[in-house]
């Protein structure tokens, strides 16, 4: 039983890992066919049908291309930088609960990889492990314009964590768990949370598109300002991990965003047609899937429509804005939770 | 005002709704995502080619007349002509027997256009007196390498078996625009036009 346990973690590992890269890999594709649509272009379409191979292709030439690490660059750091984005990159695919539990032979096969009691706690833990990535090779670069990128990304980042935990606290005051598969086994049919907490929802998307350092909120790399921002003096596939690494955080994110707000695997009416609980979790899994290709989209559209924000702006709005915001939002929910408390209070 | 779409730029306090930003980044997402579903502009180049203006003015052929013999002299002219100075030639005098590949008693040994000079402007065909040297619809071909680009007879000189369509730019018209040039030996195109013009002399 322990061996078979340790078998069935390794494989379920491995295909989240391996669904991961995949994902991330067509997202690259993905966002400049979708680019390329939004400006009516046809984007990427010689590799393969339809440019399929397209990340294939890229893939070969950022190894192909020549590694320069700067001799004034403290090397060991210049080369953890781009590990760490990619670690803490995959590490947050651990709690996502990707469908309900599979019965085979009468024991359950959870499809999710670590159902920690706490794992909102770590998922912000390891999120806030992600700058590292990108101010150690910003730093080790030894550039300035790398410096100011990786200096701007570690503050636009701990800017934004503050808000998006502020509007977190609000959920978990009414989920009542910091368990993320308990979190999406609740939104059964359509209570998803998004209902509930559509202000905390808002307020954790905007930060989740900092937390990527996608656009709007793509200061890091400011190409007009900052020549390639932290990843100035990356080149080859470090740079590549680099780049890589911001997909897979927008695959996580889009994720965490179904999980949290968009009923996760749920899907309302489905109970009605599919009775057998493995074909459910089956279904479920396909129906989160969807949800994230559908934020993927969102964030590339909103990457091809809106312009960057100016570095003030985007402080003004993190401190100014969404902070107060979400204060507000935890405070609504608290007081709505306690209203009977309260007026019990007040009729005394 | 000519498209009706300027608008008077105010300095006026935002409202409440502007401040929130949210009805104006809907509003531009709407227009990115009616954007998906447009044609794109694309001309997918090999493949596919822009079609062309009749009047397009392309690589050069030399030309030969009906019994297959050079047009060319290489008078000069249209090297004088040439302002991107693109053209140079060497002449050479007809050996007994070359009749049939040479139309008259000197020739261009040596023809070529430097095809990263010339700026395609038609001068050189206006220029010449035998109608020899004209610009067609076709494309000059990329090269890895400048030495590629100098165009030599080999290229330029019209094949016997396919001689090149000029009729598009070349239309009745324009035949008789150029009649009107004062170059009596101009107007081996048409024998009846030959001796009216002629006259003029």
């Amino acid at each position: 039983m322990e061996l078979n346990f340790l078998i069935y973690k390794v494989i379920l590992v491995l295909i989240v890992f391996s669904i991961t890269l995949l994902v991330a890999t067509y997202s690259t594709y993905a966002e400049r066919k979708i680019a390329a649509f939004l400006q009516d272009r046809i984007g990427p379409d010689r590799a393969g049908p339809f440019g399929i191979l397209q990340p294939l292709a890229d893939a070969v030439k950022m190894f192909m291309k020549e590694e320069m690490i700067p001799s004034v660059s403290n090397k060991i750091l210049f080369i953890i930088g781009p590990g760490l984005c990619m670690l803490t990159a995959c590490m947050t695919g651990v709690i996502i609960p990707w469908g309900k539990s599979i019965n085979i032979g009468g024991v359950d096969y959870p499809m999710q990889i670590a159902d920690v009691n706490i794992g909102i706690l770590y998922l912000f833990g390891v999120l806030s492990l992600g700058v590292y990535g990108i101010m150690i090779g910003g730093w080790a670069s030894n550039n300035k314009y790398s410096l100011l990128g990786a200096i701007r990304a570690s503050s636009q980042m701990i800017s934004y964590e503050v808000a998006m935990g502020i509007s977190i606290i609000a959920l978990v005051m009414t989920t009542g768990t910091l368990s993320t598969g308990e979190i999406a086994a609740q939104q059964t049919s359509w209570h998803w949370n998004v209902l509930y907490q559509p202000l905390g929802c808002l307020i954790f998307i905007i930060c989740a598109f900092a937390e990527t350092n996608r656009a709007p909120f793509d200061l890091p790399e400011c190409e007009t300002e900052l020549v390639g921002g932290y990843h100035t003096e990356y080149s080859s596939m470090k740079l590549g991990l680099f780049l890589f690494a911001e997909y897979i955080n927008m695959f996580i994110s889009s994720a965490v965003i179904s999980t949290f707000y968009f009923g996760g695997y749920n899907m309302p009416l489905i109970g009605r047609w599919v009775h057998d609980p493995n074909w459910l979790a089956i279904l479920g899994f396909v129906f989160l899937f969807m949800k994230i290709v559908g934020f993927i989209f969102f964030f590339m559209w909103v990457r091809w429509t809106l312009p960057r924000f100016r570095y003030d702006q985007l402080m003004n709005l993190g401190w100014k804005v969404l902070i107060p915001l979400s204060i507000l939002n935890m405070v609504l929910t608290g007081t709505w939770m306690m209203r009977h408390e309260i007026m019990a209070y007040f009729s005394k | 005002m000519l498209t009706n779409r300027s608008q008077v730029v105010s300095k006026k306090e935002m409202t409440l709704i502007e401040k929130m930003y949210l009805p104006a980044i809907f509003s531009g997402m709407w227009i990115t995502f009616t954007h998906l579903f447009k044609k794109s502009a694309t001309i997918r180049y090999p493949e596919q080619t822009r079609e062309f203006s009749g009047i397009y003015r392309g690589q050069h052929v030399l030309k030969r007349d009906e019994k297959g013999a050079e047009r060319c002299t290489a008078c000069g002219l249209c090297a004088v002509a040439c302002p991107a100075e693109a053209i140079t030639m060497v002449s050479a005098e007809r050996k007994p027997g070359e009749e049939h590949l040479y139309r008259e008693e000197k020739y261009a040994k040596i023809y070529e256009i430097n095809m990263l000079r010339c700026i395609f402007c038609g001068d050189c065909e206006e220029a010449c007196p035998k109608e020899a040297i004209f610009l067609t619809d076709r494309k000059v071909d990329s090269f890895y390498t400048r030495k590629e680009f100098i165009y030599g007879k080999s290229i330029l000189v019209e094949s016997k078996d396919s001689p090149i369509d000029l009729t598009k730019r070349q239309t009745p018209d324009v035949k008789e625009f150029k009649l009107d040039k004062h170059y009596a030996h101009n107007q081996t195109f048409d024998k009846n036009k030959k001796t009216k013009v002629g006259g003029h002399h």
